[in-house]
């Protein structure tokens, strides 16, 4: 066992600072390298933590993550580790709350640590990668009937600013099972830019749910410092390899809000004076996302698994904005948070069409949901989307020239916001029921229109057919 | 001599290496004390310029480069087929063994394995005159790949030993020759820099398809054996699965899979499935015909960009024995952002949107690898190349996809909205395209059926004509249709909904023979043709709709393939009987 993780220093010691800029601080330095963790002394004697981002023969480029305000020239020292960030783990995490970089803040003393771990952690071997096959029942129906998550995936929540994600994180968290296990899976919980409030209602929320004691919180909130941000998933994520990897565990981490992380990223590209890509930031931003992203996952005979569910915010409700863009681009799936959906009073304003989750193939079925999940959820996707446009399309024309089978479809788009994606905070569905709404809400069609779905399903799960069975 | 530089900076993958006079470009280098790998991509006076194909992490100005004289290479030889590389064609089942579950870096295994032992079947004489591209002899390289051993590229001459039939391992000499005095020695593997195209005699026209078992494709935009397709979409709307679905059930002989900076949870997903799924007509798995090529997006970016290149050397060589491969790429999105890392990082002039001036010369260098070719051998082969490309907001008007566009004869334009409402393969029918239509129409129509560009025809203009339909409502209201519009709309839906509409996932579904693509298409038409005479008679549409037959049409994708060979004529039958019926109640 070992004493709290205290970074050993190379001996280099500079108090060369050349020039601050933004975050930035160029050092002139020997012997410095690339990646490695600095400590950096401002002329009060307040210590800050830093990083080596870019190194030449003489000169060291380091972003520091609690920024540079107040930081001058002349009397700044910078101390060289020779080692790269790395956090302490153990199973004593548990149950404790850190900052944004690692620093315990709940007023208890340091927990005991085993290791050290280099928060950057080291890719998966996509041979040795399990691909993930176990359904997670959330209780939610517009997630596990039309987009389940499953164990061992990534699967982010686009929200827009005032939406509920966090009343459907906290849901997520407290009804989060897998069928047939008892065993409750950790949560690690890396908060980035939240404001002190939200922060403070999420403890308290795992507290009453009694979830703390199987929780690790690193926290970052709004007025914390923005650059510490780009550490703030990074140790999170390594806490939950720890659990899952070295420990066997199930995992679960909460990532929100992962537009601030991006904005920290877009301060530091710009400070380095990189050519900007899309809207300001970094062209390497899909590269580094996808290093915090892929870390979720399953080994193939391993135990344990990463699933993430990182949160962030559309910046003006828009999809093709870079940060979800990039992000749906490595996720696997994607649930997005409608306003229109929300303004009608529907919780959670969850709206399937654009939403995906690109496990569920693998992740449902026989065994596993039941036999007609898949093709039951085709055809609901077919349903809700024809009774959509029609809706839409009712609301330019009027309702005069819709033919029976149109107004079928418009009736159903209605109740299937209602009944099937509309439901409490506090209920947990199981899937079984989900499914059984579903079947009920496609009962007015003829069976002819039943296209995506198997004669034999339709005989085994049709309410008609149930009936009749008595 | 190999040429020692020293680092003097390090940003990120990229390095840069003073007093390196005489590294040359594309020279392979080892970077630092762990002698990790690079590639030099950039020269200016004593300084190279290198990207790190591994982590870099730790390395400091003041350690060593050094070069190894060579390109970037990979090597071909027995062991390919039905093994997964990372992009510079590491083993990763072998990392796995050195190092475990995590990528660890400064590793360099064989990518072909040493100890295995091959039964080599000589083909030549000794004393016969060689050349390159000729068959020395076979190895079963896997139950369903008979590895030819070729005389490499750039060799010839008199053969003066050539190995008897027996086991051999890949280092082992199988047969020598003499050039103009000269010994060379030939081995089951030889190498070849990644970035130099294969030489082959001349290419030919791409008129025969690859048949792909999916409906929309094989119908309206099919790709020939030795075309270029370009696949572009946001994300989610089935890039991926469409690629899979390929690797799975194209006609090719070789399917090669380059992961080129995506998931790692999809790579594993594709390897259960090939594991498992056989190769039509055989009781072999389909990884007998696969290698894989990954390099995920949290694997190093240099390595990426390598990747395609990796991939696409390793199709030349099995279509220099003469084989139709199939290579895809997903994505070339993710290299061509490798390419603008490495320009802003040497401080290029950069062209649009960041990507480097000569993003399209490296684009057409990579299609033009594809073709259908005579080979130096004189037989015939080819490499079809499918990419994958990812667009910022799923907005066509980007670099990569305008710029690929004008390489490539086959697009298939996949659409949100499509995918968004589970219509897949989300491929937009009106946007899409094929340059190979013309070409290969004979034969279709010889292998086919003789009617088969009408009955396409026929049914792209219904679906055309939905289009205007939709925009007539949409501006005056549903009430202008008259009846026949209001047929030709069911119609479009029904070639939409019970013929375009193909799920990946389903067991039989998923996969299409031609014979059956062409016999449901051109049920649907016949019902149109049906159907419109009865509504002109006054039989209401309504009425006509309710007819079971087309249930029936509606599930025949379900039916396998034999009992739909049974049930054909019949369903015509009804077609034409049950209609007769229909009109002859509404007349009496
Ligand atoms: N042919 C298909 N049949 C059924 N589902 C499909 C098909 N193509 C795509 N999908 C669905 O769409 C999801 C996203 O497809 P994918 O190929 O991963 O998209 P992309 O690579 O374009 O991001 C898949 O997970 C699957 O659910
Ligand atoms: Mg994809």
């Amino acid at each position: 066992m070992r004493e709290r993780y205290k970074p050993v220093y190379s001996g280099l010691s500079f108090s060369t600072v050349k020039e601050v800029r933004g975050p930035l601080l160029f050092v002139e330095a020997k012997g410095v390298s690339f990646g490695e963790l600095v400590e950096v002394v401002s002329h009060t004697g307040e210590e800050r933590l830093g990083q080596v981002i870019e190194v030449a023969e003489n000169i060291a480029v380091i972003q520091v993550f609690e920024g540079t305000s107040d930081l001058e020239v002349e009397k700044t020292r910078v101390r060289f580790t020779g080692e790269p960030v790395k956090l302490g783990v153990s199973m004593d995490l548990l149950g404790r709350v850190f900052d944004g970089r690692g620093r315990v803040i709940d007023g208890y003393p340091d927990p005991i640590y085993v290791d050290e771990w280099d928060i950057h952690g080291a890719p998966i071997n996509p041979y040795s990668r399990a691909h993930p096959s176990e359904f997670i029942q959330t209780g939610v129906s517009v997630i596990d009937g039309m987009n389940p998550l499953v164990r061992g995936q990534k699967l982010p929540i686009f929200s827009g600013s005032g939406l509920p994600h966090m009343l459907l994180v906290s849901q997520i968290v407290r009804q989060a099972k897998v069928r047939g296990e008892e065993e409750a899976s950790i949560v690690v919980f890396g908060a980035m830019g939240i404001t002190a409030d939200e922060a403070r209602w999420f403890k308290e929320d795992f507290e009453k749910m009694g979830v703390m004691d199987r929780t690790v919180m690193f926290v970052n909130l709004a007025e914390d410092p923005a650059i510490e941000r780009l550490l703030t998933p990074r140790l999170a994520l390594t806490a939950a390899e720890y659990f899952a990897f070295e420990q066997d565990m199930h995992t679960l981490v909460i990532l929100s809000d992962m537009t601030n992380y991006c904005e920290a990223l877009r301060e530091i590209s710009a400070a380095r004076e990189e050519i900007p890509g899309r809207r300001g930031y970094p062209g390497y931003m899909y590269t580094d996302l996808a290093s915090i992203y892929e870390r979720a996952g399953r080994i193939r005979g391993g135990k344990g698994s990463v699933t993430q569910i990182p949160v962030l915010t559309m910046p003006e409700d828009d999809i093709t904005h870079p940060i979800p863009d990039l992000t749906g681009y490595i996720t696997e799936g994607q649930l997005i948070m409608d306003r229109d959906l929300y303004r009608r009073g529907i919780y959670p304003p969850i709206n399937p069409l654009p939403s995906l989750s690109r496990l569920m193939d693998a992740g449902i079925g026989p065994g596993k949901t039941r036999r007609d999940h898949k093709q039951l959820s085709d055809q609901l996707y077919y349903c809700y989307a024809e009774g959509v446009a029609i809706r839409e399309a009712a609301m330019i024309s009027g309702e005069a020239g819709l033919t029976e089978r149109d107004k079928l479809y418009y009736r159903f788009a209605d109740e299937f916001e209602r009944r099937f994606i509309n439901q409490d905070p506090y209920e947990d569905r199981d899937i079984e029921e989900t499914l059984d709404i579903g079947w009920e809400l496609l009962e007015p069609f003829p069976e002819v229109e039943l296209a995506r779905i198997d004669p034999s399903l339709i005989r085994e799960y049709h309410p008609r057919y149930r009936r009749r069975m008595g | 001599m190999l040429v020692k530089g020293t680092i003097s900076r390090v940003a990120g993958p990229f390095v840069t290496a003073k007093n390196a006079t005489g590294l040359r470009m594309y020279e392979l280098v080892r970077v630092g004390e762990e002698g990790i790998i690079g590639e030099v991509i950039g020269l200016s006076g004593d300084n190279a310029f290198i990207q790190v194909y591994e982590e870099t992490a730790g390395l400091k100005p003041g350690e060593p480069v050094e070069g190894t004289g060579r390109p970037l290479s990979v090597e071909l030889g027995p062991g390919l087929a039905g093994c997964m590389f990372d992009g510079i064609q590491r083993p990763l089942h072998i990392l796995q063994d050195m190092a475990g579950f995590f990528i660890r870096r400064g590793l360099t295994p064989n990518a072909l394995d040493r100890g295995r032992k091959w039964f080599f079947q000589r083909a030549v004489k000794p004393w016969s005159k060689v050349s390159g591209g000729s068959v020395l002899g076979y190895v079963d390289e896997t139950p369903v790949v008979k590895h030819k051993v070729l005389v490499p590229p750039d060799v010839g001459g008199v053969l003066e030993y050539i190995a008897p039939e027996g086991e051999y391992s890949v280092e082992d000499v199988i047969a020598e020759l003499r050039r103009d005095g000269e010994k060379i020695r030939l081995k089951l593997i030889h190498s070849w820099p990644v970035r130099k195209p294969r030489p082959y005699k001349y290419k030919i026209p791409p008129d025969i398809p690859l048949k792909t078992g999916q409906r929309v494709i094989d119908t309206f935009f099919p790709v020939a054996r030795g075309g270029t397709v370009a696949i572009p979409g946001g994300f989610g709307t089935g890039k991926t699965v469409l690629q899979h679905t390929l690797a799975k059930f194209a006609d090719a002989d070789i399917a090669i899979f380059v992961g080129c900076g995506e998931r790692g949870n999809e790579m594993a997903g594709l390897i259960d499935e090939i594991s498992k799924l056989k190769i039509p007509g055989t009781d072999y798995p389909l990884m007998n015909r696969t290698v894989l090529i990954v390099n995920t997006s949290n694997m190093p970016i240099a390595a990426r960009e390598a990747s395609v290149y990796t991939g696409i050397t390793i199709a030349e060589y099995y279509r220099d024995m003469g084989y139709d491969v199939l290579l895809m790429a997903d994505s070339t999105s993710r290299w061509a952002e490798a390419l603008r890392e490495v320009c802003g990082r040497l401080e290029e002039m950069p062209g649009e949107e960041g990507y480097p001036a000569y993003l399209a010369t490296r684009l057409a260098e990579f299609y033009s690898r594809a073709g259908r070719v005579v080979t130096l051998n004189g037989e015939e082969g080819s490499v079809t190349v499918v990419g994958a490309v990812s667009p910022p907001g799923g907005d066509f008007s980007e670099p990569v996809t305008q710029t690929s566009l004008r390489l490539i004869k086959v697009f298939w334009a996949l659409d949100f909205s499509l995918a968004h409402r589970r219509h897949f393969p989300a491929i937009n029918w009106l946007r899409s395209y094929s340059m190979y239509l013309d070409s290969m129409r004979s034969w279709y129509e010889r292998q086919v059926a003789p009617d088969w560009v009408k009955v396409r025809e026929e049914a792209m203009s219904i679906l055309r004509e939905e289009e205007e339909l939709r925009e007539l409502i949409a501006l005056l209201g549903p009430e202008v249709l008259t009846e026949t519009q209001k047929l030709t709309l069911e119609i479009a839906r029904m070639v939409r909904e019970y013929f375009l509409r193909q799920s990946a996932f389903h067991p039989i579904d998923s996969y299409c023979p031609l014979d059956k693509t062409y016999h449901m298409l051109r049920l649907i038409l016949k019902l149109r043709e049906k159907m419109s005479i009865a509504v002109e008679k006054g039989v209401s549409l309504a009425e006509l709709l309710k007819m079971p037959i087309i249930e029936e049409i509606a599930r025949m994708k379900i039916i396998p393939y034999d009992e739909f060979k049974k049930s054909i004529e019949r369903v015509e039958y009804e077609v034409d009987r049950l209609l007769e019926k229909v009109i002859g109640r509404e007349k009496g």
